[in-house]
């Protein structure tokens, strides 16, 4: 298991979680829709998810469209 | 009626009204206030995803499904490092170079940032956006932001929110005067005379959400600003007639009858 900050929260991740099945994991939402994701600060574009790995203390942010002015 | 499109960089329109999507009563609403008002675009937010959430509803798929182009923004950003990540998020999400660059001073005014707002349009110019930045109604900051590249500008006619309509009209009309690229003025519309007073300005465009959606009836206020949009623009390029200081008499003098018989 990695800990990981997703969204300012504290989450355990199994060893290998990849980004399209950690949204699923605790999105619970489609990856291929309206989501970007952010690893340590840096976008990482959607062709490149794959090849991301996730570690231990990494902080990401999953954002996704909302309402907005 | 001229048919008068114009353009964001290589985008096309031909609605003078660009609507926030934020803020309606309902989905249902906000979804009929947009297709009343003819908007072609809508502006999108960016937000963190509930973890272990239900997905809830797909703003995203909604206004693509009805081929509305969408504008990302940076609401809430107050600093440049921010609004440039929020943005490239933006960007990856939405898969478009858009951006509505919002860099805000403080949570009382909602002002633009000026210098974090210089910034911020610098480096994402830089990185291939095309940056749509919101600004004081300051024609000098709005000469700055078009000369380092921006698409277009966004004078507030008020503060966001406030619905108190244009507060210097002639700082508008100074900046369309001056700038090159489309002046699109966003924040403080409360109602449709404001949109068209902004158009008679000469401005190319408004971007509407809180006078839409604070509106008692949003879906009839977008018809309303429609009407006002075209009432505006038109009236633009028709010309208003010179102000005179004093009366002239639009019935004609000759012929008219005299009591004491003179000719």
């Amino acid at each position: 298991m990695i800990t990981v900050r997703i969204n300012g929260e504290t989450r355990a991740l199994p060893a290998g979680t990849d980004i399209p099945g950690l949204i699923r994991e605790v999105a619970g939402t489609d990856p291929e829709q309206g989501i970007a994701i952010a690893l340590n600060g840096e976008v990482i574009r959607r062709v490149d998810w794959p090849a991301a790995t996730l570690h231990n203390n990494d902080i990401i942010e999953i954002v996704r469209a909302t309402q907005g002015g | 009626m001229v048919e008068d499109g114009w353009k964001i960089g290589n985008l096309e329109l031909t609605s003078r009204l660009i609507l926030g999507s934020a803020r309606y009563p309902s989905t249902p609403v906000m979804l009929d206030a947009i297709a009343e008002s003819g908007a072609e675009m809508v502006t999108i937010a960016l937000r963190r995803v509930p973890l272990d959430a239900p997905a809830g509803e797909n703003i995203y798929r909604l206004l693509r499904e009805r081929g509305l182009t969408l504008l990302p923004n940076t609401a809430g950003c107050y600093n440049a490092q921010e609004a440039i990540l929020t943005a490239e998020l933006g960007r990856e999400a939405l898969e478009t170079s858009l951006v509505k660059l919002e860099v805000i001073a403080d949570d009382e005014t909602l002002l633009p940032e000026p210098e974090e707002l210089l910034k911020a349009a610098a480096a994402l110019i830089q990185r291939g956006f095309t940056v749509l930045p919101y600004t004081n109604d300051d024609p000098v900051t709005a000469r700055k932001l078009e000369d380092l590249g921006c698409a277009a500008v966004m004078p507030l006619a008020a503060p966001i929110g406030s619905g108190l309509g244009v507060r210097n009209p002639h700082n508008i009309e100074l900046i369309k005067a001056r700038a090159k690229v489309p002046v699109i003025v966003d924040a403080g519309v409360g109602t449709a005379s404001d949109v068209t007073l902004v158009l008679e300005l000469g401005c190319d465009g408004l971007l509407l959400n809180s006078a839409v959606a604070h509106a008692k009836d949003p879906v009839r206020m977008a018809r309303a600003m429609k009407a006002a949009a075209i009432a505006g623009r038109e009236a633009f390029l028709a010309g208003r007639m010179p102000r005179k200081f004093y009366a002239e008499a639009s019935t004609s003098l000759a012929g008219r009858l005299s009591l004491t018989g003179q000719k």
